[in-house]
C-alpha cells in the first residue's frame, strides 16, 4: 500500500464518499462502522462486538457456503448487488437441503464509492436478511484505491443446517427422473445485460433475483422424491446440466420447447443471438426428481406461486453426447457449454 | 412470438421438406453465402434432412472469418499503445490474429472494449476526450451503414479523438469469385437476406445471367431456408435461373436506399485481402479521400508486421467450400472452441463452430476425452 498512500486524500471525513482511511482501522473505520454499517444491518443498539461470532451448537450437520459478488452495475432492474449476495447465498445453502442460518459479510470498497450508494447496499442486504430470516453474525471492511475495485465487492459465507430428508444427490439420478425449473429462465443475465450496455427494451427484462426459500419448502412439502436441486446462476441451466451429466455419467436431454421464457428474455435473445438456456438466473433453479413425484411437485410449486414451474426433460442414459436439446423442428442435438459468458460480472 | 414462431413450425417445415424432395430429381449443390444460414441450417437438421437432394456448401459470409490474420495483428498493436482504446463487436475479440487474440491482448494490458453499434464507440470518443478510441470496424453491408454514419457524426460533432480501423467486405465480389474459380461446384446461391436489406437485389442480375445461376435472397429461419432451398431446386429443375426473394418481408427489391447513399458517400470499394481467398478485387471498402482523417491506419503510423497464421487450419478452404470443417485435420483436435485455430471455429456465424456445435458425432467424437466416464 505504501506506493498508493502518495496519492491517498488526508485522512479527513469529507461526508460523501468512502476514503482510504475508512479502511485502516482506526478512527474513521470505526465511525464507518458506527454511522453506516451497524445502524443499517443490526438496528440501534445491537451490534456484533468482536470479530468473530460464537454460534449455538446445532442439532444436525452444518452446512457451509461461500460466495462474492462483483456485478456491475451495483444496481439493476429486480435486484441490486446487496439482495444478490444474501439470496445468492441463501440460495446455495437451500438447494443443498439446508436451512440457512447465520451469513457473514465481508465488503471491499473502492476508495471514492459515494457514501449514499453503500448505504442504500447495506439497505438492502438487512432487507434481504430479514426477508430469509437469515442472522448476519460476522462482518469485515476494507477500502482499496480508486481503480482497484469497481466500486464495490461483497463476499459472503452463510452457514445453515442440513433438514431431513435432504435431497439424496447427483450420483442417485437414474434415466426416467423428471427435470423441472421453477419458472421462467434467463432473466437475470438478460436484465444485467441490457441493464449494462444501455440497451432499451421496452418493457425492460427485470432480475428473478429472489430466495428460493418458497420453492424448496413446497417440493419439501409435496414429500416428493427430490434427487437433486441447484440453482441455474452463471451458465444458466446448461451449466447445471453438464455439470450433472459429468457427476452422475448419465445423459441429461432438455426440450427447448417446453422451456418458460418471458416475452423479454426470449426477444433480447433472439435480438443478441443468445441461447436462454445458457442465460444465468439467480431465483430460479433446476431439480431432478423422480417420474412418480413429478406432477405433484410441479402442483405444489405452483400452488407457492411458481406460476411457470414446468418439465423440461429428463434424465436418460448415457448417449453419445452428455447433454441434448431438442429444438423447434424437434431435431435432438448436443447443448454444448458456451465458451465464455456473453457478459461478465453478473454476479 | 410474431415472426419467429411462425417461421419455425414443425409441420410447415415438414411440408416443405417434403416439396423439396418431391421436386428434386437428382442431387443439386447450393450454396448458402451467409454464416448465419450456416447455422440455421445446422441447427435445425435441415442439411442432413436434404442430404439425398440437395449438397449445401457453406459460403464465406462470415466477416469475422474472412478478415485476414494482419488485420488483427494491426488492431492488437493499434490497441497496445498507452492512448488508444480500441473497439469492436464481441465477436471479434476471441478470433486468433497470427499468434494472439484481442481478448488475450487486453489480459496483457491492451485496451480492447466490445461495443454493440459503431455509435457506442462514438458515445465513448464524446466521454473520454482524453483517449483514442478507435472502432475495429468489420461486416457486410449490413453493418456498413451504421459504420459510415458514425463517421459523418464523428465530423459534425468535431470528434477528432475517433478513427476507424476498416475491414469491412462486400458480399458480391465475393460471389463473383467462387463462381469464377475453375473448380467451382455451385449451382444456385441462397444469398444473406439481411445483406439484400441494404443493397437491394438488383445488383445480382448481373452474376445470375453471366454465369447462369439461380439466386434466391434467403432469410434465416428453418421456414426461411427451406423456402430459399425450394426455390432453388425449382429454378434449377427448370432450368431457370432468376433473382428472387423468399425473404420479402424484410429484404425489398431496391434494398434500402438511404443506407446505400450513407456507404456512398463515406467508403469507395477496394481491393482486400481476404482470409482463405487471398486478394479479392473490389472486395473491401475503403475511406473516401474526404473521410481519411478518420483513418486509424494513416493517423497512426504502426509498422503492421507481416504474419504466418497457423499453417494447421485450412480456413481458407473453408471459407471458399472447397472442404467441410471436419475435413481438415485440426478439427475438434487441435482447434475446438476453446483453443480456436482459426476465426470459423470462433465466429457466431463460423462454419466450423457450427459443426462442432451442432453435429452430434462430430462433437462426440471431439469431446470425449479418454478419461471420460461411458
Amino acid at each position: 500500500m505504501s506506493g498508493e498512500t502518495s496519492g491517498c486524500p488526508l485522512p479527513s471525513d469529507d461526508g460523501g464518499r468512502v476514503l482510504l482511511a475508512h479502511g485502516e482501522g482506526a478512527k474513521l473505520t470505526r465511525r464507518l462502522l458506527d454511522e453506516h454499517v451497524f445502524p443499517r444491518l443490526f438496528g440501534t443498539g445491537m451490534r456484533p462486538l468482536e470479530d468473530a461470532a460464537l454460534l449455538p451448537p446445532l442439532s444436525g450437520s452444518p452446512v457451509l457456503a461461500t460466495d462474492s459478488f462483483v456485478v456491475s452495475p451495483l444496481f439493476f432492474p429486480g435486484g441490486d448487488i446487496g439482495s444478490l449476495a444474501v439470496y445468492g447465498t441463501v440460495n446455495d445453502l437451500l438447494v443443498r437441503g439446508a436451512r440457512p442460518l447465520w451469513l457473514t459479510l465481508s465488503m471491499i470498497l473502492e476508495e471514492g464509492l459515494p457514501l449514499s450508494v453503500l448505504d442504500r447496499v447495506l439497505d438492502r442486504i438487512a432487507a434481504a436478511a430479514r426477508c430469509c430470516d437469515i442472522a448476519i453474525v460476522a462482518g469485515d471492511t476494507k477500502v482499496v484505491p480508486r481503480g482497484a475495485a469497481d466500486g464495490l465487492f461483497l463476499s459472503t459465507a452463510g452457514l445453515g443446517q442440513l433438514v431431513e430428508p435432504a435431497p439424496i444427490g447427483v450420483s442417485e439420478i437414474k434415466p426416467g427422473d423428471v427435470v423441472l425449473v421453477t419458472g421462467p429462465i434467463g432473466r437475470h443475465g438478460i436484465a444485467i445485460l441490457t441493464a449494462r450496455e444501455g440497451l432499451r427494451f421496452e418493457p425492460p427484462p427485470t432480475s428473478d433475483c429472489a430466495p428460493l426459500t418458497a420453492a424448496v419448502a413446497a417440493l419439501r412439502n409435496s414429500q416428493a422424491a427430490i434427487r437433486v436441486m441447484r440453482d441455474a446462476t452463471r451458465g444458466g441451466v446448461t451449466a447445471v446440466l453438464h455439470e450433472w451429466s459429468r457427476d452422475s455419467g448419465l445423459t441429461l436431454f432438455v426440450d427447448e420447447r417446453q422451456v418458460p421464457i418471458t416475452p423479454e428474455v426470449r426477444g433480447a435473445c433472439e435480438l443478441l443471438g443468445l441461447d436462454a438456456l445458457s442465460v444465468a438466473n439467480e431465483g430460479t433453479m433446476v431439480v431432478v426428481i423422480s417420474p412418480e413425484d413429478s406432477i405433484r411437485a410441479l402442483a405444489a410449486l405452483r400452488d407457492a406461486g411458481y406460476a411457470g414451474a414446468t418439465a423440461i426433460g429428463e434424465v436418460r442414459s448415457r448417449g453419445v453426447v452428455p447433454v441434448v436439446v431438442s429444438r423447434a423442428l424437434g431435431r435432438e442435438q448436443p447443448l454444448v457449454e458456451p465458451s465464455g459468458a456473453p457478459l461478465p460480472r453478473i454476479c | 412470438m410474431k415472426y419467429v414462431d411462425e417461421y419455425r413450425n414443425q409441420k410447415d417445415a415438414e411440408q416443405l421438406l417434403r416439396a423439396i424432395h418431391r421436386r428434386a430429381t437428382r442431387r443439386w449443390t447450393i450454396m448458402e453465402v451467409c454464416g448465419g444460414q450456416t447455422h440455421g441450417l445446422l441447427r435445425y437438421g435441415i442439411d442432413e434432412a436434404l442430404a439425398d437432394v440437395v449438397e449445401l456448401i457453406h459460403g464465406p459470409g462470415c466477416p469475422v472469418c474472412v478478415t485476414p490474420a494482419e488485420q488483427i495483428d494491426r488492431a492488437i498493436e493499434l490497441a497496445e499503445r498507452p492512448d488508444v482504446l480500441l473497439t469492436t463487436f464481441g465477436d471479434m475479440l476471441r478470433v486468433p490474429g497470427s499468434r494472439r487474440s484481442l481478448a488475450t491482448a487486453r489480459s496483457t494490458g491492451a485496451r480492447v472494449r466490445a461495443v454493440y453499434s459503431p455509435l457506442d464507440a462514438l458515445m465513448l470518443a464524446e466521454r473520454e476526450p482524453d483517449l483514442q478510441i478507435i472502432f475495429f470496424a468489420v461486416g457486410f453491408e449490413t453493418t456498413t451503414p451504421a459504420t459510415a454514419l458514425a463517421v459523418q457524426q464523428a465530423a459534425r460533432r468535431g470528434l477528432h479523438n475517433f478513427s476507424l480501423l476498416t475491414a469491412h467486405v462486400r458480399v458480391l465480389p465475393a460471389m463473383e469469385a467462387i463462381l469464377r474459380s475453375p473448380d467451382n461446384r455451385v449451382q444456385a446461391f441462397l444469398a444473406a437476406g439481411h445483406v439484400c436489406t441494404v443493397t437491394g437485389q438488383e445488383a445480382y442480375e448481373v452474376p445470375c445471367r453471366r454465369h447462369q445461376v439461380p439466386i434466391v435472397v434467403t432469410g434465416f429461419e428453418p421456414i426461411d431456408l427451406l423456402r430459399g432451398i425450394l426455390a432453388c431446386v425449382d429454378q434449377l429443375e427448370s432450368g431457370r435461373c432468376e433473382v428472387e426473394s423468399r425473404y420479402r418481408r424484410c429484404a425489398h427489391r431496391e434494398g434500402n436506399p438511404q443506407a446505400r447513399r450513407i456507404i456512398e458517400e463515406v467508403f469507395e470499394p477496394c481491393d482486400q485481402p481476404w482470409r482463405g481467398f487471398g486478394m479479392m478485387p473490389q472486395g473491401g471498402l475503403r475511406l473516401r479521400e474526404m473521410w481519411r482523417e478518420f483513418d486509424a491506419t494513416s493517423r497512426f503510423t504502426e509498422t503492421a508486421s507481416i504474419c504466418e497464421v497457423d499453417d494447421r487450419c485450412r480456413s481458407g478452404d473453408v471459407l471458399s467450400g472447397r472442404i467441410r470443417p471436419m475435413q481438415c485435420p485440426a478439427f475438434g483436435k487441435e482447434c475446438t472452441p476453446d483453443s480456436p485455430l482459426g476465426a470459423p471455429m470462433v465466429s457466431g456465424e463460423g462454419a466450423c463452430a457450427a459443426y462442432f456445435q451442432f453435429h452430434p458425432t462430430i462433437q462426440n467424437a471431439a469431446v470425449d476425452s479418454p478419461g471420460r466416464k461411458t
